[in-house]
């Protein structure tokens, strides 16, 4: 096969593998950077996927079908904003470990999603979902046309947050008040910025996020809802967010790497590769690790006070 | 001083029960079953026979197992989530030596059978603590990436290499390796149930658990890099290599768990053999206060809640992932309820908070 | 910054009282200060000075008591109320984000530079230059505070608090990290800027409450035992009242002979958490039975040789010579089996486990010894019987050695940690800022432990940001910057100016002091 195809092949299926993650680890990036490390991130992306399939599924045939989609998406922000909400309730106001506390709310959300879909749903169904667009006159550009004008909106989208976020954390107050609370609590506490409500701010939209990226993988990805699509792609997403060393542009790059990777897996077992199936599957987890223990210097440059709850009460 | 860390266990307990019963309720409630009849048959239904009473303790084996293997990493500093990864792993290095090994008596197969078995969980254990010990990278996050990893590696194994031959023959494929040989496999101790040895073997692990952590210096060296790493650092303790130890134990621990279930229940290695019992684990090991006076009891509890669960699942149509949920509410409702009476600071104001709804009067001059 | 209100000319608090779990921080405490003022505020550690000025600036709410701003009540809930009053606080630990810049600090606190969506950085920047120019403070708003010396963030907490409209300011210890010609220099500043101001100064260096203050109130366990106009009183006076009793701290007489050397740090290049070399050719030799005093800005690398002697960062070139073997990039075991004791920076993280019993604590070093275990298992009976001992020879106040240790008090923890270094019997000991804010009682209770096993010949070296404790405890002082020695002095040919000259770099003929430019008398022989 011709090499320029080939390639053109692994990066066309590279971008809509990296959305779901993308969208969690921007996300992420907010939590990290007010301070508060959310391993839940994985929970709240099974319960975005969960509701943002159910409710498009569940107004199929009624008068509402047209909004499914919209409703779905909005649904999926709803309750991952919900479970950012307990997650600082949880680590904010109660100081709990928050790595403990991440692995419980992942722990609830995966078991939620998974107990109400077999009430509710049951089997393995289908739905519509959100279907690719093309972008006009861009999408017929040779090459990169087709790498990237030519996904589901929600790709788009994606990639458009990852220049928002930027603005929004360097650019504009709220921003430079989760920075400050992420690093020196106390010095943003003494300039009269309220550190509980800027974390549960910033945990709020970064369970958001995580469940428009669990909406994402439902409603445009793998288009069902099953207990296992998820798959540790919020644990994924926790782990983009040190390699990007918390920056959105790093994020997105790893966003990109993982899933050249994860395409060029898949694409090997297209090209007739032989290489054992368990093996292929386990490459992006592996690569996880990988990555990890390169990017084991960033931790200087990233929040200092990653982890730790704020007490103002608390001396020194 | 123990007598108040006691009082203080206990509030904690009953304040997450309680917490937990409420959330769990609320779920119940909203997918139109009856909480109180849920309970009902999730906490009685187990205990009502025998039969019941044995099975609970077939589950609370390896619950038990695993979370005395993760009360000792937590206590070292080190949160293991990669349990699950580490049983399966134990499963299939047990199953290995015993279906190498057939020809050899039981009183040697048996013990080389689940040393195999920890040492297999000890070793995917390790890896993650030498990450940790070397590369500082996050515990959480790759024990986390090798339970996946576990997963494929055991479905390869299962799938190839050490597929049933019969299951090749008769075409249907189940992956699944062959019968271990009798002298790998344990005596029952109630007859005509599935209560296994491996129950005897837990407790004693557990007394081992207890001693080695506040009686040799071994478990005082641990104890002190979990809660002190500078300090120790400052006192001459290496504490990475004990980074490392407490992994090895750990995953040592939770590979026996793998053992125990090849040998004593499933007696050959089969797809989704862990259940569940290392994130389960997790929860018994928090919910017993990290100490194998605790634990014993917390893993008994979460067998009777396995059991239920599957019994509700039959009887109310309440589908078992329902387990799920309350061992991730109780691990919030526990982390939170641990913090908050341990922070007087947190209390005073919420008692602030409290009074400010009452009238003057109450208040102290 | 608040058009609205008249500009702050009295500030006034009644009967404040505040409760924090198991200490009374402050009972009823009354206070006045007006503009054009300076009011000290004196008070040993602990005794209520920095939680009083927290419930102030909004950060603390008062259990009883209240604020009066020019004869009207205030409630303040967040230090922006306090700043929308007039009321602004330069804290002892700058409360600076480090990966921010200057203006960006400043921006934090500006409310009407937050546009939606839109964050008004050259405002902040505009801003900061208008203040530095008229008090001249000069500050660059771009720099990130990183990048800045101590003195340089003192100066821009200075112009920040001046720039969030401050017309009261609360400064709390804010000469503990300077050179003692910076001291000078911003007493210098304060003076002028008093005229149009009202400053509470807070410090128990008692010589700079006299140069700066009219009036000084003196703290004592939560309580005001004193008011008056400084003029008035000496500083021997105001030590006497601070502390309860009077108080003469243990002085090095110099009587001991020098031992043969013990420690011998050749050449010693080490690297700092950024990469960079923060020990760059250091020498130090210790006697046995001397005390090695290291004086020094902080940030000089103090932290760093602690560590490096400790065995906990890696030597890139350079000798550690005890008794005659290298112990350079020796593992802590190894240093301790050779004798060297540790009492480090910060006590609750790296001297203790804090979670742990006193008993626990008291054998960190030792549970594997002979003593304390037998075949892996620990002795709790002859453990048991060594922490009784220690308890009682050491005056640790503590219900029992049960007891979590994280539950003492700062000098009680202090005097666990050199109750373990003392009784393995150290030949060396290297004590870090040893008595960093623990009250009299216990800090002269060390001091005099140091000097007492100074006298049965331990080498000790002592590195301390207070020059008086290190002035009264040494034998020889050698000056720490940027990483190397600049010179060593005998103790009594030291003076606060000449340690001064060399702390800011400069060697002793670079340029001679000039005393006379000093602001401050002399330091005497009260301090604290």
């Amino acid at each position: 096969m011709n090499p320029g195809v080939m390639t053109f092949n692994v990066l066309c299926l590279a971008v809509p593998f990296s959305v779901a993650i993308l969208l969690a680890a921007l996300g992420e990036n907010f939590n990290q950077r007010a301070g508060v490390f959310n391993l839940g991130c994985d929970g709240i992306m099974c319960m975005g996927a969960f509701v943002g399939f159910m409710l498009p599924y569940f107004l199929k045939a009624g008068p509402m079908a047209p909004y499914g989609n919209l409703l779905g998406l909005a649904g999926a922000l709803g309750v991952g904003a919900a479970l950012g909400l307990l997650f600082a309730l949880v680590t904010v106001t109660f100081g709990a470990s928050q790595g403990i506390a991440g692995i419980g709310l992942q722990m609830l959300g995966w078991g939620l999603s998974g107990t109400l879909f077999r009430h509710f749903v049951g089997g393995v169904t289908g739905v519509e979902g959100i279907l690719a667009m093309p972008i006009p006159w861009l999408s017929r550009i040779p090459f990169l046309g087709g790498v990237f004008f030519n996904h589901n909106p929600m790709a788009y989208v994606a990639f458009l947050l990852v220049p928002a976020s930027w603005f929004l954390l360097y650019k504009t107050p709220w921003g430079l008040k989760v920075r400050a609370v992420g690093t020196h609590p106390r010095a943003a506490d003494t300039m009269g910025i309220n550190v509980v409500r800027t974390r549960y701010q910033a945990l709020m939209l970064g369970g958001a996020m995580a469940g428009l990226a669990g909406a994402y993988l439902s409603l445009a990805q793998a288009k069902m809802f099953s207990d296992d699509l998820v798959a540790g792609r919020g644990f994924i997403a926790v782990a983009l967010v040190y390699f990007g060393r918390w920056s959105p542009l790093g994020i997105l790059g790893g966003a990109l790497l993982f899933s050249i990777a994860q395409s060029f897996q898949l694409s090997m077992q297209v090209w007739g590769i032989k290489f054992p199936y368990e093996f292929a599957v386990m490459l992006p987890y592996v690569l996880v690790i990988v990555v990890l223990a390169l990017a084991r210097k960033a931790r200087q440059l990233g929040p200092t006070d990653l982890g730790k709850p704020y007490n103002r009460e608390m001396r020194f | 001083m123990n007598k108040q860390r006691i009082i203080f266990g206990g509030a904690v307990i009953l304040a997450v029960s309680l917490v937990a019963a409420l959330v769990v309720a609320l779920v119940l409630f909203s997918i139109g079953a009856s909480p109180l009849e849920t309970y009902k048959t999730i906490l009685m239904g187990p205990l009502s026979d025998v039969f019941g009473v044995t099975e609970v303790l077939v589950r609370a084996v390896p619950l038990l197992l695993v979370g005395l293997g993760i009360a000792i990493s937590f206590r070292s500093g080190i949160l293991n989530i990669g349990a699950e990864g580490q049983i399966q792993m134990g499963v299939l290095a047990s199953t290995a030596v015993a279906l190498a090994l057939p020809g050899l008596p039981k009183g040697i197969l048996l013990p080389l059978v689940l040393l195999a078995g920890a040492l297999g969980g000890a070793l995917w254990g390790g890896i993650a603590g030498w990450l940790r010990a070397r590369l500082q990278v996050n515990e959480i996050l790759s024990t986390v990436m090798l339970n996946y990893i576990a997963v494929q590696v055991h479905t390869f194994f299962l799938r190839g290499p050490m597929l049933d031959p019969n299951e090749l023959e008769t075409g249907s494929g189940t992956p699944q390796s062959m019968r271990l040989p009798e002298a790998a496999i344990m005596d029952y101790i109630v007859p005509g149930t599935r209560l296994h040895t491996g129950l005897i073997l837990a407790l004693v692990a557990a007394l081992l658990v207890y001693v080695l952590l506040w009686k040799t210096t071994l478990g005082y060296r641990m104890r002190a890099a979990g809660a002190g790493a500078k300090a120790a650092r400052y006192a001459g303790i290496p504490v990475e290599r004990y980074l490392v130890i407490a992994m090895l134990l750990a995953g040592g621990f939770a590979g026996l768990a793998g053992a125990v279930e090849v040998t004593g229940v499933h007696h050959r290695a089969i797809e989704g053999i862990s259940s569940g019992y290392g994130f389960a684990g997790i929860v018994v090991a928090l919910f017993g206060m990290l100490h194998p006076g605790g634990i014993i009891p917390s893993s008994i509890f979460f067998g009777i809640l396995l059991i239920g669960a599957d019994m509700t699942q039959r009887s109310a149509g309440v589908p078992a992932n329902m387990v799920l949920v309350l061992q991730g509410v109780i691990i919030l409702a526990i982390v939170s309820a641990q913090s908050f009476l341990r922070n007087s600071y947190a209390q005073a104001r919420l008692f602030r908070w409290w009074s400010g709804f009452k009238p003057k009067k109450g208040a102290q001059p | 910054m608040t058009a609205m209100l008249e500009p702050i000319s009295e500030l006034k608090l009644e009967g404040i009282t505040k409760r924090f779990p198991g200490v009374l921080a402050c009972d009823g405490i009354s206070l006045q200060v007006r503009r054009g003022e300076v009011l000290a505020l004196v008070g040993e550690n602990g005794a209520g000075k920095t939680t009083l000025m927290n419930i102030i600036m909004g950060l603390y709410r008062p259990d009883s008591g209240s604020l009066f701003v020019n004869g009207e009540e205030v409630h303040f809930r967040t230090p922006g109320d306090a700043y929308a009053r007039g009321i602004g606080m330069v804290h002892q630990h700058f409360m600076l984000v480090p990966n921010m810049t200057v203006a960006e600090n400043l921006a934090l606190g500006l409310k009407q530079l937050h546009h939606f969506m839109w964050l008004d950085i050259k405002g902040a920047a505009r801003r900061i230059r208008e203040v530095s120019e008229r008090y001249e403070l000069p500050v660059n708003p771009d720099a990130y505070i990183w990048q800045l010396s101590v003195g340089e963030q003192q100066r821009v907490e200075l112009v920040k608090t001046l720039c969030l409209g401050a017309r009261l300011l609360i400064l709390d210890e804010p000469t503990s990290a300077l050179t003692p010609q910076e001291t000078d220099d911003l007493i210098e500043r304060l003076q002028r800027m008093a005229s149009e101001l009202a400053i509470i100064f807070i410090s128990h260096k008692l010589n700079e409450v006299k140069a700066l203050s009219d009036r000084v109130s003196i703290l004592r366990h939560g309580a005001v035992v004193f008011n008056g106009h400084t003029v008035n009183h000496e500083p021997a006076e105001l030590a006497a009242l601070m502390t309860g009793h009077e108080v003469t701290l243990p002085r090095n007489e110099g009587t001991g002979r020098p031992g043969k050397p013990l420690l011998s740090v050749k050449n010693l290049c080490v690297r700092g958490d950024r990469g960079n070399l923060v020990l760059d050719g250091l020498n130090l030799e210790l006697r046995a039975g001397e005390i090695l005093g290291v004086a020094g800005v902080s940030g000089n690398g103090q932290r760093e040789l602690a560590d490096t002697l400790a065995g906990l960062r890696a030597v890139e070139s350079g000798e550690i010579l005890f008794e005659g073997q290298n112990l350079a990039n020796c593992s802590p075991r190894a240093i301790i089996d050779a004798g060297m004791g540790y009492v480090p920076e910060d006590r609750q993280t790296e001297g203790i486990v804090p979670s742990f019993s006193v008993k626990d604590n008291f054998i960190l070093k030792d549970f594997a010894s002979q003593q304390f275990s037998k075949l892996s298992f620990l002795r709790r009976r002859e453990i048991d019987r060594h922490a009784d001992q220690l308890k009682a020879g050491f005056d640790i106040r503590c219900p029992s050695t049960s007891t979590a240790t994280g539950a003492l008090s700062g000098g009680n923890i202090q005097k666990v940690i050199l109750a373990r270094e003392i009784a393995r019997g150290p030949k060396a000991l290297v004590a870090v800022y040893p008595t960093r804010g623990i009250d009299m009682g216990a800090q002269e209770f060390i001091h005099s432990q140091l000097l007492d096993h100074r006298r049965k010949g331990v080498g000790i070296v002592l590195i301390s940001e207070e020059l008086e404790e290190v002035m009264n405890l040494s034998d020889r002082i050698a000056v720490i910057y940027k990483g190397k020695i600049l010179k060593t002095l005998p103790a009594v040919e030291a003076t606060r100016e000449r340690l001064g000259i060399l702390m800011a770099g400069l060697t002793d003929t670079d340029s001679p002091p000039e005393p006379a430019a000093s602001a401050l008398p002399s330091a005497g022989a009260v301090h604290e």
